[in-house]
């Protein structure tokens, strides 16, 4: 993008001053090396997001952020109820809750290495990946309402997973508020066979080594060292929250005009939070991160299983999961003032500094866990949430490296089975049911994580703490 | 030019596009290059026909509207769909698609489409042909 389209408030972020019918000026967070490579798209998108009802202090991307819809993927918004603001299901996107967990494994890479291939087949056997599968979970109408209400929560008290996972996940793995009978028939009958399953796209699930420790005595906390395994999952809340998204994009693309709401692009469909709309997908969404929040508990148990068959000496307890794709309620202070916001995270991750009374007591000293899932050739993060992130958007970080070229371009330039063969011989398994799918997710396809990580801490969003890398995917 | 389709580049996921003579064909094609993002069109059977219906204010809706309707059907019934026959009639669009059962060892289907977008969406005529495109996110 073109610098002189900014104005540089320091050297990570990025102002583009209130212009137009803009609300509120838009803020990038970034280095000059990404900015430059960022596509204009995001600037029309942060400023579209702008325009919005409502919407509080600032349109804010991160230094991921790329082309998305209607919102740039990277997007951070917060919007007040009692200034006309709004509620946005392209903002919140079609996969709600899409998130990452992460599992310690309490194992380390010479307990892998000999098993390496049958822990790669077994986990590849056990999860339901890709296009047509499905997991071995039926839902009838009142137990689909119920996961729906209970989330995590729901699938422990049914026996997939451990209790003690609850108070890892964010909203301790509950989202209060669901209301089930807002989400239609279609959007259910789309997930009855889809519990448990992986999906496809950018989803994936792997088994990491920690290989560098940045910050020792949060790493400590986390409880990560370098040389452990740890398992990282990667998904959302499948065809369920996928029809919630469809369905509410038209509604309130439909609706935008009688609410009075001007659309600077349709996929900003959106709603005020103080409408029938509104409300009536305020529950269903939260119905969505429920099911997000069950599917991903759900696989944590198949991963347990695998690991007790083929390494029995190993316990899997949840370090952290967060969710990447959600609107929610947020006390943040503005102008001073403690204020109840709508924050949507687009392609970003809730980043909650040290105090916060939302994290666990192990955690609350050093700040959430922030999970970034990179490529699958080169390497994932965990940074911790810091203090300064609530005055710079919202405590939002980062979410992946971003594309960095488009599937179809992907697809043209690299031969699925030539990416599988030369991660193999850097030790990585791929198992994927499809070929295709593995070439466009080619590891430089992607924008280097790095970079992406050591912006969001040099621009103050978190801290970085751990790097992983990938010894087998399983890849949907 | 005869009707045809083809995919565009966006960011993160995939643009198709349809092109016919009539708006009708222009979302024929359209559907074919929707299919042709989880798979080779030219591996799936058209064995089975199903009915697929929709309804939208205006002609841009109406697309979205109709490959949504494709991808619920896909999902729900687990199915890929290689041939496509669409009346359109003001803004109310009636179809059959025809397909068979998704067969992962035949099929090697790239990805699962999550939703057709806003984004880039335009049905329009030019220069004597119909335009139907969309990005769609995997």
């Amino acid at each position: 993008m073109d610098l002189n389209l900014f104005t540089r408030r320091s050297e990570h972020e990025w102002e583009i001053p209130q212009h137009e019918d803009m609300r509120v000026p838009a803020m990038i967070f970034a280095s000059e090396a990404l900015i430059r490579d960022m596509d204009q798209k995001v600037y029309e998108q942060a400023v579209n997001v702008a325009k919005l009802p409502g919407i509080v202090k600032a349109s804010y991307a991160m230094p991921d952020a790329h082309w998305g819809y209607g919102f740039p993927i990277g997007g951070v918004a917060a919007f007040d109820p009692d200034q006309g603001g709004v509620i946005s299901a392209g903002g919140v996107g079609f996969d709600i809750s899409c998130g990452v967990r992460c599992l310690h494994t309490g194992l380390t890479r010479a307990d892998i290495t000999p098993l390496q291939k049958d822990l790669a087949d077994a986990l590849y056997y056990r999860i339901p990946a890709g296009v047509g599968s499905t997991g071995a979970i039926r839902l009838g109408a009142a137990e689909m309402d119920a996961m729906l209400v209970g989330g995590a929560r729901w699938a422990v008290e049914n026996g997939w997973g451990l209790a003690a996972d609850l108070e890892r996940i964010e909203e301790s793995g509950q989202m209060l508020h669901a209301k089930p009978d807002e989400v239609s028939q279609h959007a259910k009958q789309r997930q009855r066979d889809e519990m448990g399953s992986l999906g496809s796209g950018n989803h994936y699930l792997e088994v990491q080594e920690v290989t560098a420790v940045f910050e020792p005595s949060i790493a400590q906390v986390f409880g990560l060292k370098i040389g452990d395994i740890v398992v990282m999952i990667h998904c959302g809340s499948r065809g369920l929250g996928h029809q919630i998204g469809t369905e509410f994009l038209k509604r309130m693309a439909m609706s935008a005009q009688q609410h009075g709401i001007r659309l600077p692009d349709r996929e900003l469909a959106c709603a005020p939070i103080n409408s029938d709309l509104g409300r009536s997908y305020l529950g269903a969404m939260r119905a969505g991160i429920n099911c997000a929040l069950a599917n991903r508990q759900i696989l944590t148990h198949l991963v347990r299983q695998v690991f007790a068959d083929l390494l029995p000496q190993a316990m899997l307890p949840l370090l952290y999961d967060v969710s990447h794709n959600t609107c929610k309620v947020e006390e943040h202070r503005t102008n001073g003032e403690p204020c109840k916001l709508y924050v949507h995270r687009k392609g970003a991750t809730r980043a909650f500094g040290p105090g916060h009374p939302d994290l666990p007591e192990p955690l609350r000293a050093v700040g959430q866990p922030v999970l970034i899932g990179g490529s699958m050739g080169t390497g994932s993060y965990v940074l911790a949430g810091t203090t300064e992130s609530e005055s710079h958007a919202f405590s939002s970080a980062c979410h992946g490296a971003g594309r960095a070229m488009s599937r179809h371009q992907a697809s043209r330039t690299w031969k699925g089975r030539q990416v599988i063969d030369e991660l193999a011989a850097r030790g990585i398994i791929i198992r994927s049911p499809s070929m295709r799918g593995v070439a466009e997710e080619a590891p430089d396809a992607y924008k280097d994580v790095s970079s992406v990580v050591d912006a969001a801490e040099a621009a103050g969003l978190a801290h970085k703490v751990a790097r992983l890398e990938p010894l087998v995917c399983v890849k949907g | 030019m005869s009707a045809h389709w083809e995919h565009f580049p966006h960011d993160a996921d995939v643009g198709v596009r349809g092109v016919g003579a009539t708006k009708a064909q222009a979302f024929e094609q359209a559907a074919l290059a929707l299919t042709a993002v989880v798979t080779d069109l030219q591996s799936i059977e058209p064995q089975q026909a199903i009915e697929v219906e929709c309804e939208a204010p205006d002609d841009e809706l109406l697309l979205a509207d109709w490959l949504n309707s494709l991808i619920y059907e896909m999902a729900a019934r687990r199915m890929l769909f290689s041939r496509f026959s669409v009346q359109v009639d003001d803004h109310h669009l009636r179809s059959q698609a025809w397909g068979e059962s998704v067969d992962p060892a035949r099929h090697h289907p790239a990805v699962e489409i999550k939703g057709a977008t806003y984004t880039s969406l335009r049905v329009a005529q030019e220069d004597g042909e119909w335009v139907a495109q969309t990005v769609v996110d995997v």
